[in-house]
Protein backbone atom coordinates (compact mmCIF):
# COMPACT_ATOMS: atom_id res chain seq x y z
CA UNK A 1 0.00 0.00 0.00
CA UNK A 2 2.46 2.62 1.19
CA UNK A 3 2.07 6.15 -0.06
CA UNK A 4 0.87 6.84 -3.57
CA UNK A 5 1.16 10.13 -5.44
CA UNK A 6 -1.37 10.18 -8.27
CA UNK A 7 -0.96 12.94 -10.82
CA UNK A 8 0.03 15.48 -8.16
CA UNK A 9 0.49 19.04 -9.38
CA UNK A 10 1.10 22.10 -7.26
CA UNK A 11 0.75 25.45 -8.96
CA UNK A 12 1.01 28.71 -7.04
CA UNK A 13 -1.20 31.73 -7.81
CA UNK A 14 1.78 33.54 -9.40
CA UNK A 15 2.07 30.74 -11.96
CA UNK A 16 5.12 28.91 -10.58
CA UNK A 17 4.80 25.19 -10.79
CA UNK A 18 6.36 23.54 -7.74
CA UNK A 19 5.36 19.97 -8.57
CA UNK A 20 4.33 18.82 -12.02
CA UNK A 21 2.20 15.71 -12.49
CA UNK A 22 4.05 13.57 -9.96
CA UNK A 23 3.27 9.88 -9.96
CA UNK A 24 5.16 7.90 -7.35
CA UNK A 25 4.55 4.87 -5.21
CA UNK A 26 6.43 4.69 -1.95
CA UNK A 27 6.59 1.19 -0.57
CA UNK A 28 5.89 0.24 3.02
CA UNK A 29 8.88 -0.27 5.28
CA UNK A 30 11.40 1.41 3.00
CA UNK A 31 13.39 4.61 3.04
CA UNK A 32 12.51 6.59 -0.07
CA UNK A 33 14.64 9.64 -0.68
CA UNK A 34 13.40 12.61 -2.68
CA UNK A 35 16.50 14.31 -3.97
CA UNK A 36 17.12 17.21 -6.31
CA UNK A 37 18.42 20.75 -6.57
CA UNK A 38 16.60 23.59 -4.82
CA UNK A 39 13.37 24.46 -6.57
CA UNK A 40 12.63 20.88 -7.58
CA UNK A 41 9.60 20.66 -5.30
CA UNK A 42 10.94 17.95 -3.03
CA UNK A 43 9.93 19.64 0.23
CA UNK A 44 6.60 20.68 -1.27
CA UNK A 45 5.95 17.05 -2.25
CA UNK A 46 6.85 15.89 1.26
CA UNK A 47 4.58 18.44 2.89
CA UNK A 48 1.68 17.35 0.75
CA UNK A 49 1.76 13.95 2.46
CA UNK A 50 0.69 15.45 5.79
CA UNK A 51 -1.41 18.16 4.15
CA UNK A 52 0.77 21.08 5.17
CA UNK A 53 0.56 21.90 1.47
CA UNK A 54 -2.55 21.05 -0.52
CA UNK A 55 -2.04 19.97 -4.14
CA UNK A 56 -3.70 21.90 -6.95
CA UNK A 57 -4.74 18.65 -8.59
CA UNK A 58 -4.24 14.95 -8.15
CA UNK A 59 -4.55 12.85 -5.03
CA UNK A 60 -2.35 11.18 -2.45
CA UNK A 61 -3.26 7.82 -1.01
CA UNK A 62 -1.95 6.73 2.35
CA UNK A 63 -2.50 3.04 3.02
CA UNK A 64 -5.01 3.12 0.17
CA UNK A 65 -7.05 6.01 1.55
CA UNK A 66 -7.22 9.51 0.13
CA UNK A 67 -5.60 11.77 2.73
CA UNK A 68 -8.21 14.45 2.07
CA UNK A 69 -10.77 12.18 3.71
CA UNK A 70 -9.17 12.61 7.12
CA UNK A 71 -9.03 15.67 9.35
CA UNK A 72 -5.70 17.42 8.74
CA UNK A 73 -4.66 17.75 12.40
CA UNK A 74 -5.54 14.12 13.19
CA UNK A 75 -3.77 12.93 10.02
CA UNK A 76 -0.61 14.81 11.11
CA UNK A 77 -0.66 13.28 14.60
CA UNK A 78 -0.42 9.92 12.88
CA UNK A 79 2.61 10.88 10.76
CA UNK A 80 6.03 11.51 12.27
CA UNK A 81 7.77 14.64 11.04
CA UNK A 82 11.37 15.76 11.40
CA UNK A 83 12.27 19.20 10.14
CA UNK A 84 15.55 20.91 9.29
CA UNK A 85 17.04 22.60 12.41
CA UNK A 86 14.90 20.16 14.43
CA UNK A 87 12.21 22.82 15.09
CA UNK A 88 12.09 21.86 18.76
CA UNK A 89 9.91 23.94 21.07
CA UNK A 90 12.44 26.17 22.88
CA UNK A 91 10.16 26.65 25.89
CA UNK A 92 9.72 22.98 26.65
CA UNK A 93 12.16 20.49 28.07
CA UNK A 94 13.49 17.72 25.88
CA UNK A 95 11.11 15.21 27.46
CA UNK A 96 8.08 17.45 26.92
CA UNK A 97 9.17 18.01 23.35
CA UNK A 98 9.30 14.30 22.70
CA UNK A 99 5.94 13.79 24.42
CA UNK A 100 4.24 16.39 22.20
CA UNK A 101 2.15 14.13 19.99
CA UNK A 102 1.16 11.63 22.71
CA UNK A 103 -0.03 14.57 24.84
CA UNK A 104 -1.91 16.07 21.89
CA UNK A 105 -3.57 12.73 21.31
CA UNK A 106 -4.78 12.76 24.90
CA UNK A 107 -2.41 10.28 26.50
CA UNK A 108 -2.10 10.27 30.26
CA UNK A 109 0.76 12.59 31.30
CA UNK A 110 2.82 9.94 33.08
CA UNK A 111 2.47 7.47 30.28
CA UNK A 112 3.58 10.12 27.76
CA UNK A 113 6.62 11.06 29.86
CA UNK A 114 7.55 7.41 30.25
CA UNK A 115 7.32 6.88 26.52
CA UNK A 116 9.45 10.00 25.97
CA UNK A 117 12.14 8.68 28.31
CA UNK A 118 12.22 5.38 26.41
CA UNK A 119 12.63 7.20 23.12
CA UNK A 120 15.48 9.28 24.48
CA UNK A 121 17.30 6.00 24.96
CA UNK A 122 16.26 4.71 21.53
CA UNK A 123 17.93 7.69 19.83
CA UNK A 124 21.05 7.26 21.95
CA UNK A 125 20.80 10.16 24.39
CA UNK A 126 21.43 9.82 28.14
CA UNK A 127 18.48 10.25 30.49
CA UNK A 128 19.76 13.48 32.07
CA UNK A 129 19.33 15.29 28.74
CA UNK A 130 15.57 14.92 29.22
CA UNK A 131 15.35 17.73 31.75
CA UNK A 132 17.28 20.21 29.62
CA UNK A 133 15.93 22.80 27.25
CA UNK A 134 16.75 22.57 23.53
CA UNK A 135 19.07 25.60 23.70
CA UNK A 136 21.31 23.60 26.04
CA UNK A 137 21.88 20.89 23.42
CA UNK A 138 24.28 20.71 20.49
CA UNK A 139 22.88 20.71 16.95
CA UNK A 140 23.35 16.97 16.61
CA UNK A 141 21.64 16.27 19.92
CA UNK A 142 18.73 18.49 18.91
CA UNK A 143 18.32 16.49 15.71
CA UNK A 144 18.23 13.28 17.74
CA UNK A 145 15.51 14.77 19.92
CA UNK A 146 13.68 15.76 16.73
CA UNK A 147 13.79 12.14 15.57
CA UNK A 148 12.63 10.91 18.99
CA UNK A 149 9.73 13.36 18.88
CA UNK A 150 8.72 12.08 15.44
CA UNK A 151 8.84 8.48 16.69
CA UNK A 152 6.71 9.20 19.76
CA UNK A 153 3.39 8.70 18.04
CA UNK A 154 4.54 5.27 16.91
CA UNK A 155 3.19 6.01 13.47
CA UNK A 156 4.22 3.76 10.57
CA UNK A 157 5.12 6.77 8.41
CA UNK A 158 7.98 9.19 9.05
CA UNK A 159 8.60 12.32 6.99
CA UNK A 160 12.08 13.82 7.20
CA UNK A 161 12.79 17.19 5.62
CA UNK A 162 16.56 17.70 5.28
CA UNK A 163 16.90 16.65 8.91
CA UNK A 164 20.68 16.43 8.95
CA UNK A 165 21.69 19.28 6.68
CA UNK A 166 22.35 21.79 9.45
CA UNK A 167 24.93 19.72 11.33
CA UNK A 168 28.59 19.26 10.47
CA UNK A 169 29.66 16.35 8.23
CA UNK A 170 31.07 14.15 10.99
CA UNK A 171 27.97 14.46 13.16
CA UNK A 172 25.81 14.02 10.06
CA UNK A 173 27.42 10.71 9.25
CA UNK A 174 26.80 9.51 12.81
CA UNK A 175 23.15 10.53 12.57
CA UNK A 176 22.77 8.75 9.23
CA UNK A 177 24.21 5.54 10.69
CA UNK A 178 21.88 5.90 13.62
CA UNK A 179 18.89 6.31 11.32
CA UNK A 180 19.83 3.17 9.39
CA UNK A 181 20.24 1.28 12.66
CA UNK A 182 16.84 2.50 13.90
CA UNK A 183 15.21 1.67 10.58
CA UNK A 184 16.57 -1.88 10.68
CA UNK A 185 14.75 -2.30 14.01
CA UNK A 186 11.60 -0.30 13.32
CA UNK A 187 10.90 -0.84 9.63
CA UNK A 188 9.05 2.45 9.16
CA UNK A 189 7.95 3.91 5.86
CA UNK A 190 10.32 6.85 5.68
CA UNK A 191 10.17 9.64 3.12
CA UNK A 192 13.41 11.58 3.30
CA UNK A 193 14.14 14.86 1.53
CA UNK A 194 17.69 15.98 0.81
CA UNK A 195 19.67 17.93 -1.78
CA UNK A 196 22.72 15.78 -1.08
CA UNK A 197 23.06 12.85 -3.48
CA UNK A 198 25.57 11.15 -1.18
CA UNK A 199 23.05 11.17 1.62
CA UNK A 200 20.36 9.93 -0.76
CA UNK A 201 22.49 7.02 -1.93
CA UNK A 202 23.58 6.18 1.57
CA UNK A 203 20.13 6.09 3.14
CA UNK A 204 17.70 5.30 0.38
CA UNK A 205 16.23 1.95 -0.51
CA UNK A 206 14.87 3.88 -3.44
CA UNK A 207 15.80 7.30 -4.74
CA UNK A 208 13.53 9.70 -6.61
CA UNK A 209 15.52 12.34 -8.47
CA UNK A 210 13.46 15.47 -9.13
CA UNK A 211 14.38 18.24 -11.53
CA UNK A 212 13.65 21.96 -11.23
CA UNK A 213 10.00 22.59 -12.01
CA UNK A 214 8.89 19.59 -9.98
CA UNK A 215 9.21 16.81 -12.55
CA UNK A 216 10.29 13.31 -11.60
CA UNK A 217 13.48 12.56 -13.53
CA UNK A 218 14.25 9.06 -12.31
CA UNK A 219 12.99 6.69 -9.67
CA UNK A 220 14.91 3.58 -8.76
CA UNK A 221 17.38 1.97 -6.40
CA UNK A 222 20.53 3.98 -5.64
CA UNK A 223 22.56 1.51 -7.73
CA UNK A 224 20.28 2.02 -10.75
CA UNK A 225 20.42 5.77 -10.46
CA UNK A 226 24.22 5.73 -10.20
CA UNK A 227 24.84 3.10 -12.88
CA UNK A 228 22.16 4.00 -15.38
CA UNK A 229 21.17 7.64 -15.09
CA UNK A 230 18.28 8.16 -17.53
CA UNK A 231 19.54 11.46 -18.90
CA UNK A 232 22.18 14.17 -18.66
CA UNK A 233 20.39 15.92 -15.83
CA UNK A 234 20.46 12.88 -13.57
CA UNK A 235 24.01 12.01 -14.65
CA UNK A 236 25.12 15.55 -13.86
CA UNK A 237 23.27 15.57 -10.58
CA UNK A 238 24.67 12.31 -9.27
CA UNK A 239 28.10 13.68 -10.04
CA UNK A 240 31.43 12.85 -11.66
CA UNK A 241 32.54 10.27 -9.12
CA UNK A 242 29.41 8.17 -9.50
CA UNK A 243 31.66 5.35 -10.69
CA UNK A 244 33.39 5.25 -7.35
CA UNK A 245 30.08 5.64 -5.51
CA UNK A 246 28.71 2.73 -7.53
CA UNK A 247 31.19 0.52 -5.71
CA UNK A 248 28.94 0.90 -2.68
CA UNK A 249 26.64 -1.64 -4.27
CA UNK A 250 29.17 -4.24 -5.35
CA UNK A 251 29.83 -7.20 -3.08
CA UNK A 252 33.47 -7.93 -2.30
CA UNK A 253 33.16 -11.67 -1.80
CA UNK A 254 35.83 -12.47 -4.39
CA UNK A 255 38.51 -10.30 -2.87
CA UNK A 256 41.38 -12.42 -1.66
CA UNK A 257 42.27 -11.70 1.96
CA UNK A 258 45.98 -12.26 2.59
CA UNK A 259 47.72 -12.95 5.85
CA UNK A 260 49.83 -10.22 7.35
CA UNK A 261 52.54 -10.39 10.00
CA UNK A 262 51.19 -9.00 13.25
CA UNK A 263 52.73 -7.80 16.47
CA UNK A 264 50.93 -7.41 19.75
CA UNK A 265 50.86 -4.10 21.54
CA UNK A 266 52.69 -4.62 24.82
CA UNK A 267 54.98 -7.34 23.45
CA UNK A 268 58.68 -6.91 22.67
CA UNK A 269 58.93 -7.45 18.88
CA UNK A 270 62.14 -8.25 17.05
CA UNK A 271 63.25 -6.06 14.17
CA UNK A 272 61.83 -6.81 10.71
CA UNK A 273 62.14 -5.37 7.19
CA UNK A 274 58.43 -5.68 6.29
CA UNK A 275 55.22 -3.91 7.33
CA UNK A 276 53.70 -5.37 10.47
CA UNK A 277 50.17 -4.80 11.76
CA UNK A 278 49.92 -4.03 15.46
CA UNK A 279 46.94 -5.55 17.23
CA UNK A 280 45.78 -5.38 20.82
CA UNK A 281 44.98 -8.34 23.06
CA UNK A 282 41.49 -8.61 21.53
CA UNK A 283 43.04 -8.86 18.07
CA UNK A 284 41.76 -5.43 16.98
CA UNK A 285 44.07 -3.46 14.67
CA UNK A 286 45.73 -0.49 16.37
CA UNK A 287 48.17 0.76 13.73
CA UNK A 288 51.24 -0.14 11.68
CA UNK A 289 54.87 -0.76 12.46
CA UNK A 290 56.97 0.48 9.53
CA UNK A 291 59.70 -1.75 7.95
CA UNK A 292 63.01 -1.53 9.75
CA UNK A 293 61.60 0.24 12.81
CA UNK A 294 63.26 -0.79 16.03
CA UNK A 295 61.20 -1.04 19.17
CA UNK A 296 62.98 -0.30 22.41
CA UNK A 297 61.40 -2.59 24.98
CA UNK A 298 57.60 -2.98 24.97
CA UNK A 299 55.58 -1.80 21.99
CA UNK A 300 53.27 1.09 22.96
CA UNK A 301 50.51 2.53 20.77
CA UNK A 302 52.16 5.93 20.58
CA UNK A 303 54.97 4.48 18.45
CA UNK A 304 52.60 3.16 15.77
CA UNK A 305 51.75 4.74 12.44
CA UNK A 306 48.01 5.49 12.39
CA UNK A 307 46.12 2.97 10.28
CA UNK A 308 43.75 3.75 7.42
CA UNK A 309 40.07 2.96 7.33
CA UNK A 310 39.06 -0.59 8.18
CA UNK A 311 37.16 -2.85 5.85
CA UNK A 312 34.60 -5.09 7.44
CA UNK A 313 34.30 -8.38 5.60
CA UNK A 314 31.00 -8.82 3.79
CA UNK A 315 30.32 -5.11 3.24
CA UNK A 316 30.47 -3.51 -0.24
CA UNK A 317 33.76 -3.36 -2.10
CA UNK A 318 34.03 0.42 -1.86
CA UNK A 319 35.18 0.00 1.74
CA UNK A 320 37.90 -2.48 0.72
CA UNK A 321 39.30 -0.09 -1.89
CA UNK A 322 39.19 2.79 0.57
CA UNK A 323 40.95 0.72 3.24
CA UNK A 324 43.77 -0.18 0.82
CA UNK A 325 44.16 3.38 -0.47
CA UNK A 326 44.16 4.96 2.98
CA UNK A 327 46.60 2.56 4.62
CA UNK A 328 50.21 3.75 5.12
CA UNK A 329 51.32 0.25 4.17
CA UNK A 330 49.08 0.21 1.05
CA UNK A 331 47.51 -2.80 2.70
CA UNK A 332 43.82 -2.46 3.62
CA UNK A 333 43.07 -4.09 6.93
CA UNK A 334 40.14 -6.50 6.84
CA UNK A 335 38.25 -7.11 10.07
CA UNK A 336 35.45 -9.47 10.99
CA UNK A 337 32.13 -8.44 12.48
CA UNK A 338 33.71 -8.22 15.95
CA UNK A 339 36.44 -5.87 14.75
CA UNK A 340 39.18 -8.50 14.88
CA UNK A 341 41.86 -8.20 12.20
CA UNK A 342 41.77 -11.20 9.84
CA UNK A 343 44.10 -10.09 7.06
CA UNK A 344 44.79 -7.47 4.43
CA UNK A 345 43.86 -6.62 0.84
CA UNK A 346 45.75 -4.57 -1.76
CA UNK A 347 44.23 -2.01 -4.07
CA UNK A 348 45.45 -4.05 -7.06
CA UNK A 349 43.46 -7.11 -5.97
CA UNK A 350 40.36 -5.04 -5.33
CA UNK A 351 40.59 -3.43 -8.78
CA UNK A 352 41.00 -6.86 -10.41
CA UNK A 353 37.81 -8.01 -8.75
CA UNK A 354 35.99 -4.87 -9.88
CA UNK A 355 37.16 -5.23 -13.47
CA UNK A 356 36.15 -8.87 -13.65
CA UNK A 357 32.83 -8.35 -11.96
CA UNK A 358 29.94 -9.62 -14.11
CA UNK A 359 27.66 -6.69 -13.20
CA UNK A 360 30.36 -4.16 -13.97
CA UNK A 361 30.18 -0.67 -12.58
CA UNK A 362 29.16 2.64 -14.06
CA UNK A 363 31.86 3.90 -16.40
CA UNK B 1 6.44 73.34 62.65
CA UNK B 2 8.90 71.29 60.63
CA UNK B 3 7.78 69.24 57.67
CA UNK B 4 8.33 65.98 59.52
CA UNK B 5 6.23 67.07 62.47
CA UNK B 6 3.50 67.96 60.03
CA UNK B 7 3.84 64.63 58.30
CA UNK B 8 3.75 62.82 61.64
CA UNK B 9 0.62 64.70 62.60
CA UNK B 10 -1.00 63.87 59.29
CA UNK B 11 -0.20 60.20 59.59
CA UNK B 12 -1.29 59.99 63.21
CA UNK B 13 -4.88 60.67 62.24
CA UNK B 14 -6.78 57.41 61.84
CA UNK B 15 -9.03 59.12 59.30
CA UNK B 16 -6.08 60.10 57.15
CA UNK B 17 -4.56 56.64 57.39
CA UNK B 18 -7.84 55.12 56.34
CA UNK B 19 -7.99 57.49 53.37
CA UNK B 20 -4.43 56.56 52.37
CA UNK B 21 -5.17 52.83 52.47
CA UNK B 22 -8.43 53.31 50.57
CA UNK B 23 -6.87 55.43 47.84
CA UNK B 24 -3.94 53.02 47.55
CA UNK B 25 -6.30 50.06 47.11
CA UNK B 26 -8.29 52.02 44.55
CA UNK B 27 -5.12 53.00 42.78
CA UNK B 28 -4.04 49.36 42.51
CA UNK B 29 -7.42 48.36 41.17
CA UNK B 30 -7.57 51.24 38.66
CA UNK B 31 -4.05 50.63 37.37
CA UNK B 32 -3.79 46.84 37.43
CA UNK B 33 -7.22 45.74 36.19
CA UNK B 34 -6.68 47.71 32.93
CA UNK B 35 -3.18 46.23 32.73
CA UNK B 36 -4.59 42.70 32.72
CA UNK B 37 -7.47 43.59 30.38
CA UNK B 38 -5.09 45.51 28.10
CA UNK B 39 -2.70 42.54 27.84
CA UNK B 40 -5.60 40.27 26.88
CA UNK B 41 -6.87 42.80 24.33
CA UNK B 42 -3.39 43.31 22.86
CA UNK B 43 -2.92 39.56 22.49
CA UNK B 44 -6.28 39.24 20.72
CA UNK B 45 -5.46 42.12 18.38
CA UNK B 46 -1.94 40.75 17.90
CA UNK B 47 -3.37 37.38 16.98
CA UNK B 48 -5.58 39.08 14.39
CA UNK B 49 -2.61 40.95 12.93
CA UNK B 50 -0.55 37.79 12.91
CA UNK B 51 -3.26 35.73 11.23
CA UNK B 52 -4.27 38.37 8.67
CA UNK B 53 -1.12 40.25 7.70
CA UNK B 54 -3.24 42.69 5.71
CA UNK B 55 -4.86 43.94 8.93
CA UNK B 56 -1.45 44.77 10.41
CA UNK B 57 -1.08 48.27 8.98
CA UNK B 58 -4.51 49.34 10.19
CA UNK B 59 -3.91 47.82 13.62
CA UNK B 60 -0.61 49.65 14.09
CA UNK B 61 -1.98 53.02 12.93
CA UNK B 62 -5.03 52.76 15.17
CA UNK B 63 -2.99 51.73 18.19
CA UNK B 64 -0.60 54.65 17.66
CA UNK B 65 -3.53 57.05 17.36
CA UNK B 66 -5.15 55.75 20.53
CA UNK B 67 -1.93 56.22 22.43
CA UNK B 68 -1.66 59.81 21.18
CA UNK B 69 -5.01 60.92 22.64
CA UNK B 70 -4.31 62.79 25.92
CA UNK B 71 -5.46 60.84 28.94
CA UNK B 72 -7.57 63.60 30.42
CA UNK B 73 -9.41 64.03 27.13
CA UNK B 74 -10.03 60.29 26.94
CA UNK B 75 -11.36 60.18 30.52
CA UNK B 76 -13.82 62.92 29.57
CA UNK B 77 -14.85 61.54 26.16
CA UNK B 78 -15.41 57.92 27.19
CA UNK B 79 -18.64 58.51 29.18
CA UNK B 80 -20.33 59.95 26.10
CA UNK B 81 -19.07 57.03 23.99
CA UNK B 82 -20.13 54.17 26.24
CA UNK B 83 -22.89 55.90 28.19
CA UNK B 84 -21.36 55.78 31.66
CA UNK B 85 -21.59 58.53 34.29
CA UNK B 86 -18.85 61.14 34.29
CA UNK B 87 -17.45 60.08 37.67
CA UNK B 88 -17.70 56.35 37.08
CA UNK B 89 -14.35 54.62 37.64
CA UNK B 90 -15.19 52.39 34.65
CA UNK B 91 -14.11 55.32 32.48
CA UNK B 92 -10.57 55.15 33.81
CA UNK B 93 -10.53 51.38 33.48
CA UNK B 94 -11.64 51.57 29.86
CA UNK B 95 -9.23 54.36 28.99
CA UNK B 96 -6.22 52.68 30.56
CA UNK B 97 -7.15 49.35 29.01
CA UNK B 98 -7.03 51.08 25.63
CA UNK B 99 -3.67 52.67 26.43
CA UNK B 100 -2.21 49.40 27.63
CA UNK B 101 -3.44 47.56 24.58
CA UNK B 102 -2.21 50.30 22.24
CA UNK B 103 1.21 50.20 23.86
CA UNK B 104 1.45 46.40 23.74
CA UNK B 105 0.13 45.66 20.26
CA UNK B 106 3.46 46.33 18.58
CA UNK B 107 5.55 44.22 21.01
CA UNK B 108 3.02 41.39 20.66
CA UNK B 109 3.27 41.52 16.87
CA UNK B 110 7.07 41.74 16.98
CA UNK B 111 7.29 38.86 19.44
CA UNK B 112 5.02 36.66 17.33
CA UNK B 113 7.09 37.49 14.25
CA UNK B 114 10.21 36.38 16.10
CA UNK B 115 8.94 32.83 16.67
CA UNK B 116 11.14 30.68 14.36
CA UNK B 117 9.23 29.43 11.31
CA UNK B 118 10.64 25.92 11.87
CA UNK B 119 9.00 25.87 15.32
CA UNK B 120 5.62 26.88 13.91
CA UNK B 121 5.93 24.44 11.01
CA UNK B 122 6.85 21.58 13.32
CA UNK B 123 3.96 22.43 15.66
CA UNK B 124 1.60 22.29 12.69
CA UNK B 125 3.17 19.05 11.51
CA UNK B 126 2.76 17.51 14.99
CA UNK B 127 -0.98 18.06 14.63
CA UNK B 128 -1.65 21.26 16.58
CA UNK B 129 -4.78 23.13 15.54
CA UNK B 130 -4.22 26.87 15.08
CA UNK B 131 -5.82 28.12 18.33
CA UNK B 132 -3.98 25.64 20.54
CA UNK B 133 -0.74 26.26 18.69
CA UNK B 134 -1.14 29.99 19.30
CA UNK B 135 -1.86 29.61 23.01
CA UNK B 136 0.66 26.92 23.88
CA UNK B 137 3.52 27.49 21.43
CA UNK B 138 3.56 30.96 19.91
CA UNK B 139 2.30 32.95 22.90
CA UNK B 140 4.67 31.44 25.49
CA UNK B 141 7.56 32.16 23.15
CA UNK B 142 6.40 35.78 22.88
CA UNK B 143 6.56 36.29 26.66
CA UNK B 144 10.11 37.70 26.89
CA UNK B 145 9.43 40.47 24.37
CA UNK B 146 5.94 41.03 25.71
CA UNK B 147 7.16 41.25 29.31
CA UNK B 148 9.32 44.28 28.52
CA UNK B 149 6.27 46.07 27.10
CA UNK B 150 4.12 45.08 30.08
CA UNK B 151 6.62 46.65 32.51
CA UNK B 152 6.43 49.95 30.64
CA UNK B 153 2.64 49.76 30.53
CA UNK B 154 2.37 49.05 34.26
CA UNK B 155 4.42 52.10 35.21
CA UNK B 156 2.52 54.22 32.70
CA UNK B 157 -0.82 53.05 34.10
CA UNK B 158 0.17 53.68 37.71
CA UNK B 159 1.14 57.23 36.89
CA UNK B 160 -1.89 57.88 34.66
CA UNK B 161 -4.38 56.80 37.33
CA UNK B 162 -3.33 59.89 39.33
CA UNK B 163 -4.73 62.04 36.54
CA UNK B 164 -8.10 60.43 37.18
CA UNK B 165 -8.33 62.38 40.43
CA UNK B 166 -8.83 65.55 38.35
CA UNK B 167 -12.17 64.23 37.15
CA UNK B 168 -13.02 62.99 40.61
CA UNK B 169 -12.17 59.29 40.27
CA UNK B 170 -10.32 57.79 43.25
CA UNK B 171 -6.73 56.65 43.58
CA UNK B 172 -3.66 58.22 45.13
CA UNK B 173 -4.21 61.30 42.92
CA UNK B 174 -6.95 62.28 45.38
CA UNK B 175 -4.20 62.99 47.91
CA UNK B 176 -2.61 65.45 45.45
CA UNK B 177 -5.83 67.30 44.64
CA UNK B 178 -6.74 67.45 48.35
CA UNK B 179 -3.31 68.65 49.32
CA UNK B 180 -3.18 71.34 46.66
CA UNK B 181 -6.61 72.65 47.56
CA UNK B 182 -5.72 72.86 51.24
CA UNK B 183 -2.07 73.87 50.66
CA UNK B 184 -1.25 70.91 52.80
CA UNK B 185 1.94 69.19 51.70
CA UNK B 186 1.90 65.98 53.70
CA UNK B 187 -0.78 64.17 51.65
CA UNK B 188 1.00 65.27 48.46
CA UNK B 189 4.31 63.81 49.64
CA UNK B 190 2.63 60.63 50.86
CA UNK B 191 0.81 60.36 47.52
CA UNK B 192 4.01 60.76 45.51
CA UNK B 193 5.94 58.32 47.70
CA UNK B 194 3.23 55.67 47.53
CA UNK B 195 2.88 56.04 43.75
CA UNK B 196 6.62 55.45 43.38
CA UNK B 197 6.65 52.53 45.78
CA UNK B 198 3.64 50.99 44.06
CA UNK B 199 5.31 51.32 40.65
CA UNK B 200 8.51 49.73 41.96
CA UNK B 201 6.74 46.85 43.69
CA UNK B 202 4.59 46.07 40.66
CA UNK B 203 7.66 46.23 38.41
CA UNK B 204 9.50 43.81 40.70
CA UNK B 205 6.56 41.43 40.70
CA UNK B 206 6.46 41.56 36.91
CA UNK B 207 10.16 40.73 36.70
CA UNK B 208 9.58 37.77 39.00
CA UNK B 209 6.54 36.65 37.02
CA UNK B 210 8.54 36.75 33.80
CA UNK B 211 11.24 34.60 35.39
CA UNK B 212 8.67 32.06 36.52
CA UNK B 213 7.03 32.00 33.09
CA UNK B 214 10.25 31.64 31.09
CA UNK B 215 12.62 29.21 32.79
CA UNK B 216 13.76 28.17 29.30
CA UNK B 217 14.94 31.68 28.46
CA UNK B 218 17.69 31.44 31.08
CA UNK B 219 18.88 28.11 29.74
CA UNK B 220 22.62 28.29 29.34
CA UNK B 221 24.46 28.41 26.05
CA UNK B 222 24.92 25.04 24.32
CA UNK B 223 27.02 22.67 26.36
CA UNK B 224 30.00 20.95 24.77
CA UNK B 225 29.56 17.45 23.49
CA UNK B 226 29.96 15.43 26.65
CA UNK B 227 27.32 13.00 25.45
CA UNK B 228 26.98 11.58 21.94
CA UNK B 229 26.14 14.18 19.36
Amino acid sequence: MGIEFRGITKKYPDGTVAVDDLNLTIEDGTITVLVGPSGCGKTTSLRMINRMVEPTSGSILLEGEDIRDSDAALLRRGIGYVIQHAGLFPHRTVLSNIATVPLLSGWDKNKAKKRAAELLEVVGLPAEVGKRYPAQLSGGQQQRVGVARALAADSPVLLMDEPFSAVDPVVREGLQDELLRLQSQLGKTIVFVTHDIDEAVRLGDRVAVLRVGGKLAQYGTPAEVLRQPVDDFVAGFVGKDRGYRGLSFLAADDVLVEDVPTVRVGSKPEGSDGWRLAVNDAGEPRGWLAPGSVVDGELVEGELLAGGSLYQQGTPIRGALDAALSSPASLGVVVDADGKAIGVVTARQVLDVIENHPEGVAR
Amino acid sequence: MSFFDELGQYLSSANNREQIVDTLAEHCYLALLPLVLGIVLAILVGWLGNTWPRARGVILVVSNLVYTVPSLALFVVIPSLIGTKMLDSINVVVALTLYTAALLVRPVLDALDAVPPAVIASATAMGYRPARRFLTVELPLAVPVLAAGVRVASVSNISLVSVGALIGVGGLGVLFTDGFQREYFSPIVVGIALTLVLALVVDLLLVLLRRVLTPWDRAAAPVKEEVPA
